[in-house]
């Protein structure tokens, strides 16, 4: 009986996507609005290597906005729901090669994070893929060393300076009457170099520092709450 | 190709929802959603592919002049690099409520939380 229900429900399910795959013959060419953003002019006006990064960073800014406000609440609902710190562990030694090869590889992998969100504008890349890297070398860093303090502090008010002055520079594109999160705050380089594309590398740098930090604070919470049972 | 990655993308939405439907570990549910999230990207991605395109990086010379005819669409890329983000909050909370339910009960089976079931 439940089968046949699920079984139901699939069906239903493929008859309401069926539709929507017959009708896809491959798109042969790019839609209104993207040919608007791959114009020469505004190539030359937004001057970013990356097309993507041009449309999350500057076109599409508010929305990166709201995403990232959507992962600080993330933080904050997991904060407030596993606060209990729990007794002390009993945990099996890590073995010398794994705890060398953490030391050796942790700072590796911090350095890749920040490259990875420096060149956002160039390479495919950007802010959010940097600081997910980022957390990456964290919970390598918890399961190597996991008596280690975690200095809660420090990442929090990373995470808020790095909000703080994402906004701040949105909001100083609206003050000087180019719009919020107009890129052309800063001189706009020439094309395909680091010091190109104005603001969108400094945004992108600290939208990856305040994903970095928060999935790190949601990681040592995850960590901290975990007892033997 | 893009019928073989839109395929998939279609394969793997009904993957997730069975696992979500039939699974009883709470772990194993939130596998479900996670491939469903999974499946729907694919699914946006390959819609944006256009034949004979390359990714919208323009790193070439050549890509500069009459751009809009040489890539693919970067609209729902990003998009998608959004949705990715908000699935991975997504999981993370419900990470979080499993942790809390297996504090309160000691288990992760679906059956044993009955509370709200009349």
């Amino acid at each position: 009986m439940k089968k046949l229900l699920v079984l139901f429900i699939l069906a239903a399910f493929v008859s309401v996507l069926y539709p929507l795959y017959s009708s896809f013959h491959g798109s042969t060419g790019l839609t209104e609005v993207s040919q608007f953003y791959a114009s020469k002019e505004n190539i030359e006006k937004v001057n970013s290597q990356n097309l993507v990064t041009a449309v999350v960073v500057t076109y599409r800014g508010l929305d990166t906005l709201g995403e990232v406000t959507i992962l600080f609440l993330t933080a904050a609902i997991i904060a407030f729901f596993l606060k209990k710190e729990s007794d002390k562990r009993t945990l099996r030694k890590n073995s010398e090669i794994f705890k060398t090869a953490a030391k050796l590889l942790i700072p590796i992998i911090t350095m890749l994070g920040i490259y990875i969100f420096i060149n956002g504008h160039l390479t495919p890349g950007g802010g959010f893929q940097g600081g997910a890297v980022i957390a990456s070398a964290v919970i390598l860093m918890f399961l190597a060393f996991p008596n280690m303090e975690f200095s809660h502090k420090f990442f929090e008010s990373l995470e808020s300076v790095s909000g703080l002055v994402y906004v701040g520079l949105a909001a100083f594109g609206a003050i000087l009457g180019l719009g919020f999160l107009d890129n052309a705050i800063l001189p706009l380089g020439k094309f395909g170099e680091l010091f190109s594309a104005g603001a969108i590398p400094v945004i992108y740098s600290f939208v990856g520092l305040k994903v970095g930090a928060e999935l790190s604070n949601i990681l040592h919470k995850f960590k901290s709450v975990q007892a033997d049972n | 190709m893009e019928y073989i990655t839109i395929t998939t993308g279609f394969l793997i939405i009904l993957a997730g929802l069975w696992a979500i439907m039939t699974r009883k570990n709470l772990i194993r549910i939130i596998i479900g959603f996670s491939l469903f999230d999974t499946g729907i990207h694919i699914v946006m991605v390959s819609m944006a592919f256009v034949k004979g395109g390359v990714a919208p990086i323009l790193d070439k010379k050549e890509l500069l002049t009459d751009t809009a005819h040489k890539i693919v669409d970067p609209v729902p890329q990003a998009l998608v690099l959004t949705a990715i983000v908000i699935g991975l909050g997504v999981t993370a909370l419900m990470l979080a409520y499993a942790m809390r339910l297996h504090q309160e009960k000691k288990s992760l089976d679906i059956e044993s939380f009955k509370d709200l079931k009349w």
